[in-house]
C-alpha cells in the first residue's frame, strides 16, 4: 500500500503504508515534518490536509469530532481532512493528499 | 492549591528558573524541591499544566504509572497538590523572552512583561514552545496583525463604537462577541458551520442577539482583507455555493485556537535541532552548561515523547542542578519512604 503525501514545499511524495495506521503517523514516520501536535487525539487541527478531488467521496465521512476540531484548521478549504482521523486501509491504497497551511513543524 | 503569582515586572532571585509550567515543570519542582532547591516558573499561559490542560484537559491519559487512567486536568492538579510543600512561584500569562548570561555565571531571564529571574540554573520545561495564536491564512494578514486584525482583546475599550468581525465557533470567540457586543457600535460573528462548540449558554445568548437584529451572523469563509496601512475597511467572506459578500469592519478578531512554536527559545544560543533541543541522557544538560531541558523538548538518541519520561529526566537533572546551586555541599542520596530529613520537607515528618 502507497499514499502520495504533498509538503508545504510543493514537492510530492510516494510513501509506503501500513494497515490500521493514521495517515498522520505514515506521513510522520517517513520524517515528513507534520506538526500533529496533540498526537492524533483530534484535539489540535495541525495535521490538517487537503485529499485529492479524487479521493474526497472515497474517504470514510468524518466523524463529528473531526467536524468540529476542524473549526480550528486554518485554511480551510471543502476538501480538508484530519490525517490523524484518516485510517489507512486496502480502500485508500494510492490516497493522495497535500499538507495544510499550520502543519508547518 | 492557591499559587503564588506575583504581579509582573519584579526582580527575583531563586536557585532554578523552569520555562514551561506542564507536567514535566510542575515535576520538576518537585525533584528540586526534596534537594533544597527553590524554583519559580515561567508559562505563557495564564494557568499551569501545559499541553494538558490547554489541549487536552478532559481527556484520559493511560500510561502514566500507577494511575490507570486520569485526565489532563486531574494529573496538573495533582502535581499542583504534591509540590505544595515547596512553594514555587508562578510567573503565567508571559513569555520567556531574553535569556543572558551574567559575569558571575548565573543566568538571567526577562520576560516580555519585564520580570526579571536570576538563577544559577535554567531548566527548559517548554514542551512543544509557546503557545500562540492560529493565524488564519490570509493574504497581507502580516500588514494588519496588532493594529486592526487581534487575536486576543488588551483592552475592550479599544472596540468601542467599532464594527468589529469575530471570527471563530468556541468559547474565546461567543464570550467576546458577547462582551464586546454592547460597546461596539457592530459586532459580526463568521464561523464555518452554523454549529457551535463553546459553552451553550453563550451560543443561545448569541442566538438571541441574532434573533433580535443586535449581532449579524455569517456561516462561512473569509477570503480576503481589504483596507490600506493595516486598517482595515472590510473583509470578503463566501458563504458555501454564493456570491462573495463584502463585509465592512474596523477590526477582526480571530479566534482558531492555539498552537505552540518554539518561540524565543531559539535565540538563546543553543543547539536546535528540528525544533528540539539536544541533550546528555545523564544529566538532561544542553550543550550550554547550567541550562538544562527536560519533556518534550529536549531530543537525545532513543526520546520518546512521553509525559513518565520528563518526570524521569527531571529527577537527573536535579541531581546535576545541585551540583551548580550548592558547589560546596555533598549531595546524598535519600528515599522519601525512608529519610526523616525529606518527609520534614515535605511536611509528613511525623510520617502522617
Amino acid at each position: 500500500m502507497i499514499i502520495y503525501v504533498t509538503d508545504r514545499d510543493g514537492t510530492e511524495h510516494e510513501l509506503e503504508a501500513v494497515e490500521g495506521w493514521r495517515v498522520m503517523e505514515i506521513i510522520r514516520e517517513h520524517g515528513l515534518p507534520v506538526k500533529a501536535e496533540c498526537g492524533g487525539c483530534c484535539l489540535c487541527a495541525t495535521c490538517h490536509v487537503y485529499v485529492d478531488p479524487a479521493w474526497v467521496d472515497r474517504l470514510p465521512p468524518m466523524r463529528d469530532e473531526e467536524n468540529v476540531q476542524l473549526d480550528e484548521a486554518v485554511g480551510l478549504e471543502d476538501n480538508s481532512r484530519l490525517s490523524c482521523q484518516l485510517i489507512m486501509s486496502e480502500e485508500l491504497d494510492g490516497l493522495r493528499v497535500t499538507l495544510a497551511p499550520g502543519t508547518e513543524v | 492549591m492557591e499559587l503564588e503569582t506575583p504581579e509582573a515586572g519584579q526582580k527575583f532571585e531563586t536557585d532554578v528558573i523552569i520555562v514551561g509550567a506542564g507536567p514535566v515543570g510542575l515535576f520538576a519542582v518537585f525533584e528540586l524541591g526534596l534537594l533544597d532547591m527553590k524554583a519559580h516558573l515561567v508559562d505563557i499561559l495564564d494557568r499551569p499544566g501545559g499541553q494538558c490542560t490547554e489541549l487536552y484537559p478532559e481527556k484520559p491519559i493511560y500510561d502514566i504509572p500507577a494511575w490507570p487512567v486520569i485526565t489532563g486536568q486531574d494529573l496538573t492538579n495533582r502535581l499542583l497538590e504534591q509540590i505544595t510543600p515547596f512553594a514555587p512561584t508562578f510567573h503565567l500569562g508571559q513569555m520567556a523572552e531574553q535569556l543572558e548570561k551574567l559575569e558571575d555565571g548565573r543566568w538571567r531571564l526577562t520576560t516580555d512583561r519585564g520580570t526579571v529571574l536570576e538563577a544559577p540554573v535554567v531548566v527548559i520545561a517548554a514542551g512543544g514552545g509557546s503557545f500562540v495564536p492560529k493565524r488564519p491564512v490570509l493574504t497581507n494578514l502580516e500588514a494588519y496583525e496588532g493594529r486592526s486584525v487581534f487575536y486576543a482583546v488588551q483592552r475592550m475599550d479599544q472596540f468601542r463604537d467599532k464594527t468589529v468581525l469575530i471570527a471563530g465557533g468556541g468559547d474565546s470567540a461567543l464570550d467576546w462577541a458577547l462582551n464586546l457586543s454592547p460597546i461596539a457600535r457592530r459586532v459580526v460573528l463568521v464561523h464555518r458551520r452554523d454549529d457551535f462548540r463553546a459553552a451553550p449558554d453563550s451560543v443561545a445568548k448569541m442566538r438571541a442577539l441574532v434573533d433580535a437584529g443586535e449581532m449579524d451572523l455569517h456561516i462561512g469563509a473569509l477570503k480576503e482583507l481589504r483596507g490600506a496601512d493595516g486598517q482595515l475597511s472590510s473583509v470578503l467572506f463566501q458563504a458555501k455555493g454564493e456570491d462573495p459578500l463584502e463585509i465592512s469592519c474596523d477590526a477582526m478578531l480571530a479566534f482558531y485556537g492555539l498552537t505552540m512554536k518554539l518561540g524565543p527559545v531559539a535565540d538563546w544560543g543553543l543547539n536546535v535541532d528540528q525544533n528540539l533541543i539536544p541533550v546528555d541522557t545523564e544529566k538532561f544538560e544542553t550543550s550550554t552548561p547550567r541550562i538544562f531541558a527536560i519533556g518534550d523538548i529536549n531530543w537525545y538518541p532513543g526520546k520518546l515523547k512521553l509525559i513518565l519520561s520528563g518526570f524521569h529526566e527531571a529527577a537527573l537533572m536535579a541531581q546535576q542542578a545541585f551540583r551548580y546551586v550548592y558547589p560546596d555541599k555533598r549531595l546524598r542520596f535519600q528515599y522519601t519512604t525512608s529519610s526523616s530529613d525529606l518527609q520534614e520537607k515535605l511536611g509528613v515528618a511525623d510520617g502522617s
